[in-house]
C-alpha cells in the first residue's frame, strides 16, 4: 500500500493523504504537469477525465470533464493554479466551471487542493495531498462528479463510530 | 448527479463542537436523559439542553420517551453520513494513488531495482 497516512477532520472539512512512490519528485511532478498522464489517473477507468487545457504555473488554469460509462459528460471542472513550484508544491482552487471555463456560480463553491512533493531518500518520494472543502454540499457534488468504481460503503463503520472520538478527528489510518 | 440534502451543512456544523461530539458518543448508548447528560459537563442544564437541541435539528440525535423518562439517542445513520463523505473521498484518493503507482511502475523498473535490497 503506497498510502502511508490519512487524516480526516470532520470539523474543518479537510482530508489529507500521504503517499510514497518509487520515483523521483521530478517524475511525480510529471503526473500532474502532463495532461496525458493526468488523464490516466484523475478519473477512474469507468469515468476517465479529459483535460482540455492545463497550465501548471502560478496564475494558470486547467479545465477538464469526465466521461461516464454511458458516454454522458460530467459538468466541466476547472483548476485555478495559485502556486506551482516544480517539482515540490502545487496550490490550487478546484471548482465547477461554465462552458467557457469561468467559475460556475450555480454549482457548489470551489475547494482548495494543495500538493506537496518531497524526496525521502533511496530514490523515493512522498506526496501529500490536502483537500479543503468549502461545505458538505460541495463535497457531495464533487464526489458525484468523481464517480469512483466500487464506492461501497465500508462495513464496520458503526464500529468505527463506537470507537473513541472517531467523529471528532477520524484518527489516522494506516 | 446527486446533490446532498441541505442537512449536511447542519450536521457538520453540529459536530464542530467538542461537547456536542461527546454528547453524540454518549447518546449511542441512548440511556441518558438531558439531566444525566448535564452531569458530565461543567455547564448549566440549559446549556446542555441547547447543545442537544442543535444536535436534534441536525438529525444526529433524537429524544425518545421510555416510560416516564426521555432519553437522548444517537441517530446512527445521520452520524454515519458525515463520516461516509470523508471516507468516500479517502477511497477516491486511494484509487487515484493506486493508478499513479501503476503509471510510475510502467517506466520505473530501474528505480525499483535500486531500492530492492
Amino acid at each position: 500500500m503506497t498510502v502511508t497516512a490519512v487524516r480526516k477532520d470532520a470539523d474543518k472539512l479537510t482530508l489529507t493523504l500521504d503517499a510514497e512512490f518509487e520515483a523521483t519528485p521530478e517524475r511525480v511532478w510529471q503526473l500532474w504537469a502532463d495532461p496525458r498522464q493526468l488523464e490516466r489517473w484523475w478519473g477512474p477507468p469507468s469515468y476517465p477525465a479529459t483535460f482540455t487545457s492545463l497550465e501548471l504555473r502560478a496564475g494558470g488554469r486547467a479545465s477538464y470533464f469526465m466521461t461516464g460509462p454511458d458516454g454522458q459528460l460530467t459538468p466541466l471542472g476547472y483548476w485555478e493554479i495559485v502556486t506551482a513550484e516544480p517539482p515540490r508544491r502545487i496550490e490550487m482552487i478546484d471548482g465547477f466551471a461554465n462552458a467557457d471555463g469561468s467559475p460556475n456560480e450555480e454549482m457548489p463553491g470551489p475547494g482548495a487542493m494543495n500538493v506537496t512533493i518531497e524526496p525521502i531518500g533511496e530514490g523515493r518520494t512522498r506526496m501529500s495531498i490536502e483537500n479543503i472543502f468549502p461545505d458538505a454540499t460541495a463535497m457531495e457534488q464533487l464526489l458525484a462528479m468523481g464517480q469512483e468504481e466500487g464506492l461501497t460503503e465500508a462495513v464496520g463503520q458503526i464500529d468505527a463510530i463506537l470507537a473513541e472520538d472517531t467523529i471528532a478527528t477520524a484518527g489516522d489510518r494506516r | 448527479m446527486q446533490v446532498a440534502p441541505p442537512d449536511f451543512d447542519r450536521m457538520f456544523g453540529a459536530l464542530a463542537d467538542a461537547t456536542r461530539r461527546d454528547i453524540v458518543r454518549r447518546a449511542i448508548d441512548g440511556e441518558e436523559g438531558i439531566v444525566e447528560l448535564a452531569g458530565h459537563y461543567p455547564m448549566s442544564f440549559a446549556a446542555v439542553q441547547k447543545h442537544v437541541a442543535i444536535l436534534e435539528r441536525a438529525g444526529l440525535v433524537t429524544k425518545e420517551r421510555i416510560g416516564r423518562r426521555k432519553v437522548v439517542r444517537a441517530n446512527l445513520e445521520g452520524v454515519l453520513m458525515v463520516r461516509r463523505l470523508l471516507d468516500r473521498y479517502e477511497e477516491l484518493w486511494r484509487s487515484r494513488i493506486g493508478r499513479m503507482t501503476d503509471l510510475l511502475a510502467e517506466d520505473a523498473p530501474r528505480a525499483q531495482k535500486e531500492t530492492d535490497r
